[in-house]
């Protein structure tokens, strides 16, 4: 690791404020990823600003049909959450199988989104749950929020407070894993809505990232069923390819998992 | 048996250190003044160094020195040797090609050392190692051994023209074409055998301390066989003569071959040491593991299984070409030769085979023994081979195996090897019965009704380890004699030290090396310590390999012990005034048989030291030593059934089942043997479905270089095993071992993959067979 | 530089150590306890886990910074008076272990498991557990049998071991 300067912010105001005063700083949160990637010198920031001692970050709430999810709330606080199990509970699915319970004990959803990994599960849910990311200026929606693989619409030292979901009818989570780093090599989280409206999103797979599938979108919408999803072939063209599986296998593989996440839903 | 003696179940003596955190390996040594080394290493898999310029790095904070290979030459220190000699088949000897500990005019694979970095911390002289300037002139590089085989490929090494390192070729060849002309069948196949990456859990470290008063080296070092090491780096590396140099491997985190070899870093530490005047510590980070520790395997091979009109193989005829990588390891070449094509026989009867190595140099990290080191190259081969034959010729496996056994002893095959013992039929019955390999059609269906595709296959491996007959390694090309040694010192308090030249890395031996005295004295385990992997305090040793502590670490422990016993009987016989051949030694007392007559262990020791009253004649003192050089290997055999369900919309396979049955000869401690099986079974599933070191074909770069892209077994990959064992004894140590580091390693890669390609019913399948590569298997069956 | 103060195994240990100082490294070398090992760069094998405020965690993928104020457990202070922790003595008697290097990580592993899980542990769940914590000796088979027995020995959980 490089040498960089520790700060532990005590508020939002604080963290984004000790953020503007570095060269190249950057927000901590969980670390899971940063730590790591700094520890293999592939990112050098001047400065870190601890986000764990900002209380107004954590925590989950439920009320009515919204969810509102801490920033700084950890993997296993939502897989272990009742509330969020009651009215979301292919989240809960999906956040107890991000990296392995020691990753889980401190990795958070504002840090998993705000990286957008192309293979991070989180994406997926928020896509597909058509998720509000709330930040210390603004209100995004998941569609405008993942713009590209390890890219978001967060500006220069904006930071993620919150994110709200409002709770769906159904939803499922399935997840192939890259059976060395248990990333993602293809997940896919499926939502319907109170209204029957449908969205399907996918991560691991693309090659710029999270991104809907249409197609499986509107096979579910006039019949949230697998089988629905017999018809639907998948192009691999806008898919990954590298030493794990190729497209094709990936197309496979959304297709799979797109069932297995609409029969998880119920 | 004992409690504590030969067949117990006894929990081990180290294990206290291990579960509280109190265990002292390299990386947790420190020696006051210690500064901290970091390497500058090659990212290009192949170039000309054109010049290195360190003024920059020298300046940065914390920076002791940077050395490179220009200065480390001025001092004579020596190239890196490969120590055991083989001859091509025109009767050249095998090219080696210089490797430099630092390399001066060429890199030749992506990690190569280049220099080192010496930093009052691990950060800093990593820093700085970043400012070293290295002028590179990149050449093309070649990764894999098909390719540098070729015409026009880029040249490694000078003296290895077209990278062939030798041409090597045992049996008889027209004897075994004939066998393939006459036959009524012959089954043909090409095999890969994948390149893997060791990974013991503790990364690579040394710590080099010169002491200018004394003009002494001492070296704590991840290693296998410290006196290996002490040996090779006098005698040819020239870092200091053997009596001043002191090499420590203390507690080591796990083996697996990768650290037998001497390495260029921890001769560059020891050096470094001496030109810094402060003690130097390396440790590896795990991506430096992956890019510069020993890799394993990395084989392709054609193969041709002649049968006659009754299913018996007539003939073997084999071509392999092995990647040795860019240098030649310490081991290296004995790999594919005699570990390998000495062991194409199996268990079967075959009257011709022949075989044709040849090994190539190419832009990757060397290759040598990896856990098993060629006899899993060729059981995965020949195992494959068997079960492809009896699907083409329309015969169970078990059928076809039972066919061609070898059912009498000693028997000699026409690859060097004569094996001693074994009943390799029981352990096939052994194995089925456990199985339930009968009731397997009925899984099967009821697997399919659930939509998923069942499939059950088997391996019967044979390996030869207890490495060996000095004089018949020596005529073979070994560098070394490959005996072991021992000594047994009785305290005057009747406590006992063993000194074993045998090192554990994980194996259990200062349990169940004190089991060997517990069953011959009667004392117990706690009051006999081992020491090993200290060139100080043991004898001359040769170290842990090729499961060899048992049989012939062990040996030369009996051999000492019975020396120990025939004085501690003189002595006890003196001092009750009886017959020596009347005394019994039981339950820590030495007793006169048929009277009441007894002498405490401890009584009889110190009788021994104060030497008040000992025979006339008799020296005083109660301590022995001695060699075991073995008479012949020792040939562990067994069978291992495997059982997946394959998901056909994915591809990924589950393992239902593996059942190993093993012949391990006589068994010291069940528990540690069941944990070997267990740890070797692992390993081969890993590379059977998991695990592979892949480098970029164009640039050379190694594109699994952590656990991010490399695929390590996990808890939730494996399941529970089935282990059983029979015996047949071992005629040729005096224990009866045969040895059971290995074998799991060695007999479960053909039972897995024969197990999914009878699921998916295609047998083109090359490991790791990965979800994708059976989803593909299983689309283009269809 | 920082300082950093927290109670380490029940003592309080204060110290200055560069901002990038990893826990692991101030654990193992600025308190000289070097049970807690590092195997890998990406946060995968375990090897460094010790309990923060309770939690299992990577020590390795924390800064010494962050751990500021906190209450770590390593290794070396889980056996109490001189008796060994339940989780210790089901390895050893169980053989779940080898070389020892993934051992201290995999005992704090196998604790925070059973601290959450209780008497529900199952393999099937033992090994989904694991997967963070990387053995190469032991094929996991008696590390699994080590954390059922030790489960059915401290909760009221039904045992179903491997065999």
């Amino acid at each position: 690791m490089y040498a960089t300067n520790y700060h532990r912010a005590s508020s939002v105001e604080d963290a984004v404020q000790l953020v503007s005063g570095g060269d190249e700083a950057k927000f901590l949160s969980g670390g899971q990823t940063l730590l790591p990637t700094m520890k293999q010198r592939l990112a050098a920031p001047s400065d870190l600003v601890d986000l764990r001692h900002v209380a107004a970050m954590k925590g989950i709430s439920v009320n009515g049909g919204t969810i509102r999810i801490g920033a700084a709330t950890t993997h296993a606080e939502v897989a272990n959450s009742a509330e969020i199990a009651a009215a979301c509970p292919g989240l809960c699915h999906l956040a107890a199988h991000i990296g392995d319970p020691h990753v889980r004990h401190m990795g958070t959803i504002g840090g998993s989104i705000a990286n957008n990994d192309p293979a991070a599960d989180y994406p997926a849910g928020l896509l597909a749950l058509n998720a509000t990311i709330v930040t210390n200026t603004r209100s995004i929606s998941a569609d405008d929020f993942f713009t590209g693989m390890f890219d978001t619409a967060l500006e220069e030292g904006e930071l993620i407070v919150a994110v709200e979901i409002t709770a769906p009818a159904k939803c499922g989570y399935a997840k192939f894993p890259n059976p060395a780093s248990r990333y993602a090599l293809t997940g896919v989280f499926v939502a319907r809505q109170g209204d029957g409206s449908v969205r399907v999103a996918v991560t691991g797979a693309g090659s710029d990232g999270v991104f809907r599938q249409a197609e499986m979108e509107q096979a579910l919408a006039s019949d949230f069923s697998a089988t629905a999803l017999d018809g639907v072939s998948v192009d691999d063209s806008d898919l990954m390819a590298d030493i794990h599986a190729s497209s094709a296998y990936r197309a496979n593989l959304v297709k799979v998992m797109a069932k297995r996440a609409v029969t998880a839903a119920g | 048996m004992g409690m504590e003696g030969i067949g117990a179940r006894v929990a081990r003596k180290e294990d206290k250190r291990f579960i509280t955190g109190k265990g002292r390996y390299t990386d947790d040594m420190v020696a006051p003044g210690m500064k901290h080394a970091h390497f500058v290493r090659s990212p290009h898999a192949h170039a000309r160094i054109r010049g290195i310029d360190s003024a920059a790095a020298e300046k940065m904070p914390g920076v002791i020195a940077v050395l490179a290979g220009d200065e480390l030459a001025a001092d004579a220190i020596g190239s890196l040797i490969c120590g055991w000699m083989i001859h091509s088949k025109d009767g050249s000897p095998m090219n080696m090609g210089d490797w430099r500990p630092l390399a001066q005019t060429k890199v030749r694979y992506v990690g190569d050392a280049v220099a080192i970095v010496v930093a009052d911390t691990k950060a800093q002289a990593r820093d700085a190692a970043e400012a070293v300037e290295v002028d590179y002139d990149v050449l093309p590089a070649v990764t894999g051994s098909i390719d540098a085989l070729k015409d026009g490929a880029p040249q490694i090494h000078d003296n290895a023209p077209g990278n062939l390192i030798y041409d090597w070729e045992i049996g008889d060849g027209a004897a075994t074409d004939a066998a393939i002309a006459s036959a009524a069948h012959v089954t043909e196949m090409k095999i890969i055998n994948n390149r893997l990456v060791p990974n013991p859990m503790e990364p690579r470290a040394a710590l080099g301390v010169y002491d200018e008063g004394e003009d002494h080296y001492t070296l704590w070092t991840t290693s296998q066989n410290p006196h290996v090491a002490r040996l090779v780096m006098s005698a040819f590396y020239n870092v200091a003569p053997e009596n001043k140099l002191r090499v420590i491997a203390p507690d080591v985190g796990g083996g697996f071959g990768s650290k037998i070899y001497i390495y260029p870093e921890e001769i560059v530490c020891l050096w470094a040491s001496k030109k810094t005047g402060v003690p130097v510590k390396w440790n590896c980070d795990r991506t430096e593991a992956f890019l510069t520790d020993a890799h394993g395997r990395d084989h392709v091979s054609t193969v041709k299984m002649a049968f006659d009109a009754s299913n018996r193989i007539i003939g073997l005829k084999v071509d392999t070409i092995a990647n040795l990588g860019a240098y030649m390891s310490l081991f290296s070449s004995a790999v594919p030769t005699y570990l390998y094509a000495t062991l194409l026989s199996g268990q079967y009867a075959i009257p011709a085979i022949h075989a044709n190595v040849r090994t190539v140099y190419t832009n990757t990290v060397p290759v040598d023994a990896y856990r098993g080191a060629g006899r899993p190259e060729a059981t995965y081969l020949l195992e494959r081979v068997m079960e492809t034959a009896a699907r083409e010729l329309g015969v169970s496996p078990a059928e076809l195996r039972k066919t061609n056994f070898i059912r009498e002893f000693p028997h000699q095959t026409p690859v060097i090897m004569c094996y001693d013992a074994g009943d390799y039929e029981a352990s096939l019955n052994a194995a089925m019965a456990v199985s339930d390999y009968a009731g397997f059609a009925a899984r099967k269906a009821e697997a399919q009704s659930r939509g998923k595709r069942r499939g059950i296959g088997m391996s019967c491996y044979i390996e030869a380890c207890g490495i060996a007959p000095s004089a018949a390694v020596g005529s073979l090309g070994a560098g070394v004699g490959l005996w072991e040694s021992a000594e047994v010192r009785v305290n005057a308090v009747g406590t006992i030290e063993v000194l074993t030249g045998s090192h554990s890395h994980g194996q259990g031996h200062e349990t169940t090396f004190a089991q060997l005295v517990a069953e011959r004295f009667g004392v117990g385990i706690d009051t006999v310590s081992i020491v090993h992997g200290d060139t100080d305090k043991v004898q001359m040793g040769m170290g842990t390999y090729g499961s060899r502590s048992g049989a012939v670490g062990m040996s030369a422990v009996v051999k000492a012990l019975d020396k120990v016993e025939a004085k501690a009987r003189k002595i006890a016989a003196h001092l009750m005034e009886a017959d020596e051949s009347d005394i019994v030694i039981e339950n820590g007392e030495l007793k006169v048989a048929g009277t009441d007559k007894s002498v405490p262990w401890f009584q009889m020791a110190l009788a021994a030291y104060t030497a008040h009253n000992l025979p006339a004649g008799m020296e005083p003192g109660l301590k022995e030593g001695a060699f075991f050089d073995p008479a012949n290997f020792t040939f562990p055999a067994g069978c291992y059934i495997c059982e997946v369900e394959v998901d056909p919309e994915t591809g990924k396979t589950e393992i239902i089942q593996f059942v190993a049955s093993d012949d391990f000869g006589k068994i010291i401690n069940p528990m540690i043997v069941e944990g070997q099986v267990h740890g070797g079974v692992a390993q081969g599933i890993g590379q059977a479905m998991l695990e592979a070191a892949h480098y970029d074909p164009e640039t050379g770069q190694l594109l699994t270089a952590s656990y991010m892209d490399y695929t390590m077994p996990r808890a939730d990959d494996l399941p529970s095993f089935q282990v059983s064992t029979t015996e047949t004894a071992c005629p040729s140590n005096p224990l009866g071992i045969k040895g059971c580091g290995e074998a799991g390693a060695i007999g479960s890669p053909p039972a897995l993959i024969n197990a999914i390609t009878d699921a998916i019913g295609n047998n083109d399948l090359t490991m790791p067979a990965t979800a994708e590569r059976v989803w593909a298997a299983l689309r283009s069956a269809r | 530089m920082v300082s950093v103060s927290m109670t380490v195994n029940g003592r309080t240990v204060s110290g200055q150590c560069e901002d990038r100082t990893l826990l692991v490294q101030f654990i193992r070398e600025n308190l000289g306890l070097t049970g807690t090992h590092v195997g890998c760069d990406t946060s995968q094998c375990g090897a460094c886990v010790v309990h923060v405020d309770g939690k299992a965690v990577k020590s390795c993928t924390m800064l010494a910074a962050q751990a500021d104020g906190s209450e770590v457990l390593t290794i070396e202070g889980l056996a109490s008076g001189g008796e060994l922790h339940p989780v210790q003595a089901a390895f050893r008697a169980n053989h779940g272990l080898q070389c020892g290097f993934c051992t201290p990580g995999m005992i704090m592993s196998a604790v925070d498991m059973i601290n959450r899980h209780g008497g529900k542990l199952d393999e099937k769940t033992v090994r989904a557990e694991l997967e963070g914590n990387i053995c190469r000796c032991t094929g996991y088979h008696n590390i699994v049998k080590a954390i059922l027995d030790a489960a059915s020995t401290m909760g009221d959980g039904t045992r179903v071991a491997a065999q």
